[in-house]
């Protein structure tokens, strides 16, 4: 085998393995539509999250924006802190609503985002003030089953037992 | 009675010692190698000779099986994703268990018997046939001019080799489900981009390939050069290269998703 | 005019574990001269060499090299020594994945910064004195084994070395490749002015080449001499390895108790 035929078959060795490694990044992985090193970080507390789980999609109109990055629960409010990080293409003002969905019926549970009216924009670690918890089946059956009971009735007080 | 008892136990103790005494001498081995690696990197067409036999030989096995381990994996995902009208997401599994797991283990497997034996073979013979001694006499070390060309060629080669099989495979996956069995194109593309993430899963994957290819090559340079210079001795290295590194895939390969994937998605 | 002293060995000693190879050998070898050290298979023969390469250390006494002390040597000192050392190994030791060309050119390459154009002219020339030039785009597998014999040997002199070990170069060679292999030892002995120690037990080929003999027997010297002086030599174990009989002061039986104590005769009937 001569030299020049080695290096020759080598470097298209080395060139193939680069660019099956360029495939996977951005035909099979998520490289070529959502990057990290562009996004900024925003954190949000959920009085109950659900199944959500890191990496979750974060969507607003139903396009994913951004990820989740960390979920933690917080012993000063006792709740759930959830930090997320969004694409820096996509401003979202002040006042955005953030609720954690679900997919269909026993899809994945995600963040969706709905953007307020408010004039000043969500900054590198802003957080998000109005949220909205994940639906949990039980609570739903338990709280349909009370206002069932207590029709007629009085005020009630929901989530209580 | 008593006797065979004290046998016995002292059986066990010596395997033990020796287990570790060898262990010990596999890593002050790979030290070596790293110490003396300087001159094949300074000389890096030593190394792109060693790509040639690990790598570029060892395309045509890696290629096939890519194919059709990614053919198969279409055929069951979507076998079993249909029953819950989830076809479309065949595309999904296939890249996720070609990425995580299958193109990093399967492509580990294969260099290791096929480029790992081939190294372990080749030092074996060289030191059966004096070359390595006649090295030596003539001043040249031989763990820097014949082994660390060799460790670094495989490391460099299975990352390529493991990144190939797994877009090969994602390829034949698309074959079978799309071509073959009329999944819908788009929805096979989009839901695989939306679920692989590019750190978590592709990068990731990488990392076990490296680890990987260092673990396999270090096996197969140290099993080669320890081997005993006889026929008996080189085949017995070479048996004993493919089964240790094959393990030792496996057991790195169990550690490092508990590392990686542990309580995640 | 006294040669001058190459190799100075003085009651060198080296041991496997408990088995004791050689057993106080005192050897001297002047410049220029070609020399056999003989003896049976297993008598310490390729040990030596190792001795002398430095490959191995002694038990005690030592092996002085040019001056050198070669067991106190550090490494990097004792690389240095080796290039001015070569050795011929008993089958050649070609590197299999190198042309022959590249096999002789291999420590003109790892040791010289020489143009590729010298290097070139170099090869050809050590190629050209083993008779081989034409053969130098071939690999090892392609040759005989006499060619891969003396393509061994242009290779070790690559460099122009003081001295070059033989250990067995008369294995396995046919008559013809026999006589121009030992021919060619003693031809670029003389014409390069090296020295050149020969491990064998072919005495009739050897003693046609050499200027002095060492027989090895047990781990000691047993005789030594001019090639002369040995095959006129009457002492029971020079007649014995030199004319190669069965039976003699090496004996044919392995060293074992009585034959009849061992099939349990002397005894067994009581």
């Amino acid at each position: 085998m001569q030299r020049a035929t080695m290096d020759l078959w080598v470097g298209m060795f080395v060139m193939a393995g680069i660019g099956a490694l360029l495939v996977l990044a951005f035909k099979v992985g998520n490289l070529g539509t959502y990057s990290a090193a562009d996004s900024y970080t925003l954190t949000g507390n959920f009085e109950n999250i659900g199944g959500l789980k890191v990496r979750a999609p974060v969507k607003s109109a139903g396009v994913v924006v951004g990820r989740v990055t960390d979920i933690q629960f917080s012993t000063e409010t006792f709740d759930a802190l959830v930090v997320v990080s969004i694409d820096k293409r996509y401003q979202f003002p002040k006042d955005t609503f953030a609720s954690i969905l679900t997919s269909g019926l026993i899809g994945e549970q995600y963040i969706g985002l709905a953007a307020g009216g408010d004039e000043a924009v969500l900054m590198d670690g802003d957080k998000l003030m109005k949220t909205n918890s994940a639906l949990v089946l039980e609570e739903m059956i338990g709280r349909f089953l009370f206002d069932k009971a207590s029709e007629g009735g009085g005020r009630e007080n929901a989530g209580s037992d | 009675m008593p006797r065979r008892i004290v046998i016995g136990i002292r059986g066990v103790g010596h395997r033990v010692v020796d287990s570790i005494w060898r262990l010990g001498y596999a890593s002050r081995f790979f030290l070596l190698i790293l110490l003396k690696s300087g001159t094949s990197l300074r000389r890096f067409g030593l190394i792109t000779r060693e790509i040639y036999f690990t790598g570029v030989l060892s395309l045509i096995i890696i290629l096939v099986s890519g194919l059709f381990v990614g053919m198969v994996l279409g055929l069951q995902g979507y076998e079993t994703l249909q029953r819950y009208g989830a076809e479309s997401a065949v595309g999904t599994m296939v890249a996720l268990s070609l990425l995580r797991e299958l193109g990093p283990v399967v492509a580990a497997l294969l260099f290791a018997s096929r480029a790992g034996s081939a190294i372990t073979a080749e030092i074996g013979l060289m030191k059966a046939t004096e070359q390595l001694a006649a090295m030596e006499m003539m001043a040249v070390d031989p763990v820097a001019r014949v082994v660390a060309p060799r460790f670094w060629a495989g490391v460099i080669s299975m990352p390529f080799l493991a990144a190939l099989f797994s877009a090969v495979g994602v390829f034949g996956g698309y074959l079978v489900a799309v071509v073959l069995i009329g999944v819908d194109e788009g929805s096979f593309w989009s839901q695989m981009q939306d679920a692989v993430d590019f750190r978590y899963d592709v990068v990731n994957g990488i990392i076990k390939t490296c680890v990987f290819g260092v673990a396999v090559t270090a096996i197969a340079v140290f099993e080669g050069y320890d081997a005993s210079p006889t026929a008996e001795g080189v085949s017995g290295a070479t048996t004993r290269t493919v089964v240790t590194s094959s393990l030792a895939i496996l057991g790195l390969d169990f550690i490092l998703t508990s590392l990686m994937f542990r309580g995640m998605s | 005019m006294t040669p001058e002293v190459l190799i100075e060995i003085k009651n060198l000693n080296f041991s496997y574990g408990e088995r004791s190879v050689l057993k106080g050998l005192d050897m001297t070898m002047s410049r220029g001269k070609v020399i056999a050290v003989m003896g049976g298979s297993g008598s310490g023969k390729t040990t030596l060499l190792r001795l002398i390469g430095g490959s191995v250390r002694p038990s005690s006494g030592y092996v002085k090299v040019a001056g050198k002390l070669v067991h106190e040597l550090k490494r990097d000192e004792l690389f240095r020594m080796r290039r001015k050392m070569s050795m011929l190994f008993q089958f050649g030791a070609l590197f299999t994945d190198l042309t022959v060309f590249d096999n002789v050119a291999f420590q003109m390459r790892e040791h010289t910064d020489l143009p590729e154009s010298m290097i070139r002219d170099l090869v050809l020339m050590k190629l050209q004195a083993v008779g081989l030039r034409g053969a130098h785009n071939l690999m090892p597998a392609q040759l005989s084994g006499g060619m891969a014999r003396r393509v061994a040997l242009a290779r070790s002199i690559a460099l122009d070395p003081l001295l070059i070990m033989y250990d067995e170069p008369f294995t396995g060679l046919d008559p013809i490749s026999l006589t121009v292999i030992g021919n060619l030892i003693r031809r670029l002995t003389d014409a390069l002015g090296m020295t050149s120690i020969v491990v064998t037990h072919d005495v009739q080929e050897s003693l046609k080449i050499v200027d002095y003999v060492y027989f090895i027997a047990d781990g000691v010297i047993a005789a030594h001499g001019t090639p002369a002086e040995v095959r006129g030599s009457v002492a029971p174990f020079v007649h014995q390895f030199v004319h190669g009989e069965e039976d003699g002061p090496v004996s044919f039986h392995y060293p074992a108790d009585s034959y009849a104590s061992d099939l349990e005769l002397e005894n067994g009937f009581a």
